[in-house]
């Protein structure tokens, strides 16, 4: 296969500069839902003006471009090695642009590699599959909503929760009152429920690269997501949490096989800066999304 | 939306309710946990006789902070020739300061501080006692907030690094929310009740 690097470079920069337009819709819509000369109105609007501006200079739509998450969907007989080394070159050069801020801090001495690579930085995860193209997701996940993100286990006695869908509903109610504004609101929640603690929080970020508009084809989870929607947004926590009816955008939900002996519930909060792009390879074709 | 402009007076401040929208203009400053820090150990601790190397920097500050406005903000910034130009400014989150917020604020002055995410009772109770608000700018609106800052005026403390230096910048039209002001009143805190009891109702389905 070709050099990608130059390619995940142009990836980097539109997940970085470009807001997906679900997502634009979805803050446009929420923004006619709210009370005209509201704070939750003004927020919403700022931060409309805030992504047109970003995507016109070319410049990143919040200063935290987070931790790049890189998911890879790869044909068989290609080196996932190589492309992991084009992958991190790709985050030096979209640094030294400026697409993304030096985010990958060294935890024992505190110090910036200063161009987003280090120990399992960017995140990567590789799955082969049957075609004959490669796909690549990508998802910025910034700092301030993933301190909000949580992870339940589930009895929790304190709200009641049991082992069973009904037990979930009130674990991620709790999770977006407990967040309030502060992972910037109107967020999207990914959900995984089960799987062991690490497994289940990847599975909750791998929903956050779903369009906001997909139908889940498990009945009963595409049931749930619509009303946790609505509930969610009945908590009135609003946009940066100054009240209102937008706090969630979407939500999203996945399961995975658990053990009999743990039941956990993981929440990936995602603000509404939710960056995320993909692109295509197929011969010589690129194509992005 | 109301038009603030610094300096701002103590009768304008006490105008301000919790929720109004505010367009701020005039020369503001930033800084984050660095110079916190370093505010309460060279001026506050000192009783404002800070070391001799410090008295500049002093000085500068208490100009701009009388009557002023204090950004928690770690910015992205660009050198072109000698000048300086914000490239991204959103607001970090204010709560790592509560443990300093009221001292600074009583020592120099300050009307309003600008952030994300609120803050504490002892922010909210100095807010009341000295005529000061909290604003709260949109978080990761970093493009549109660089937008508003028209002019880098000076750096001071550059050492700390470009997210930790003391910005001193012009902004116009600069968007953000009371959400506490003078009168001891806290939108997180109204927020936080009003959403409580609402996921109460909704757990007792
Ligand atoms: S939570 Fe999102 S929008 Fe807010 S500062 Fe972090 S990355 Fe930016």
């Amino acid at each position: 296969m070709q050099d990608l690097t130059d390619a995940f470079v142009e990836l980097i920069r539109r997940a970085s500069t470009q807001l997906p337009e679900d997502m634009q819709k979805a803050l446009r819509e929420a923004k006619a839902q709210e009370e005209p000369g509201s704070a939750a109105e003004n927020a919403l609007e700022t931060i409309l003006k805030n992504v047109a501006l970003a995507r016109q200079n070319s410049t990143p739509i919040c200063q935290d471009t987070g931790t790049p998450i890189f998911e890879i969907y790869y044909p068989f007989g290609v080196s996932t090695r190589a492309l992991a080394e084009q992958i991190r070159k790709a985050c030096a050069i979209a640094t030294e642009r400026a697409y993304l801020r030096p985010n990958a801090v060294n935890p024992i001495t505190g110090e910036n590699s200063g161009n987003n690579t280090g120990e399992d930085f960017p995140t990567m995860h590789f799955h082969e599959w049957d075609k004959d193209e490669l796909q690549v997701y990508l998802l910025l996940k910034g700092g301030g909503c993933e301190n909000v993100s949580t992870q339940y286990k589930l009895p929790d006695t304190r709200l009641h929760a049991g082992r069973d869908l009904e037990g979930v509903r009130r674990v991620v109610l709790d999770a977006v009152h407990q967040a309030q504004g502060r992972g910037c609101a109107p967020g999207v929640l990914g959900i995984a429920i089960g799987g062991d603690r690490g497994a289940s929080y990847i599975k909750s970020k791998q929903q956050l690269l779903r369009p906001l508009d997909d139908e889940n084809p498990d009945p009963q989870l595409a049931e749930m997501e619509e009303e946790l929607l609505e509930e969610g947004n009945q908590l009135g926590i609003g946009p940066m949490g100054f009240g209102g009816k937008t706090t969630l955008l979407g939500v999203k939900i996945g399961a995975l096989h658990r053990v009999p002996a743990s039941y956990f519930v993981s929440i990936a909060y995602m603000c509404w800066a939710n960056r995320r792009a993909s692109m295509r390879v197929s011969g010589e074709e690129i194509t992005y999304a | 939306m109301r038009k603030l402009t610094v300096p701002i007076s103590e009768e304008t401040i006490r105008a301000l309710q919790v929720g109004e929208t505010v367009s701020l203009s005039g020369v503001i400053v930033t800084g984050r946990d660095a110079a916190h820090k370093y505010m309460i150990e060279n001026f506050i601790h000192t009783n404002g006789q800070p070391p001799q190397s410090e008295r500049e920097v002093y000085a500068a500050l208490k100009e701009i902070l009388g009557d002023g406005v204090l950004y928690h903000c770690g910015p992205v910034v660009k050198k072109e020739g000698n000048t300086w130009h914000f490239v991204a400014a959103g607001p970090t989150t204010s709560i790592r300061e509560e443990p300093y917020e009221a001292d600074v604020m009583e020592h120099f002055g300050i009307r309003a501080v600008i952030g994300k995410g609120g803050m504490g009772p002892k922010t909210l109770e100095a807010c009341q006692r000295l005529g000061a608000v909290y604003l709260h700018a949109i978080g990761g609106a970093a493009s549109l907030i660089a937008q508003s800052v028209k002019e880098v005026l000076a750096v001071h403390k550059l050492e700390f690094g470009v997210p930790e230096a003391f910005w001193v910048i012009r902004v116009e039209d600069f968007p953000a929310v009371v959400t506490m002001d003078s009168h001891g009143n806290s939108l997180h805190k109204q927020v936080v009740q009003q959403s409580e009891a609402q996921l109460a109702a909704l757990l007792e389905k």
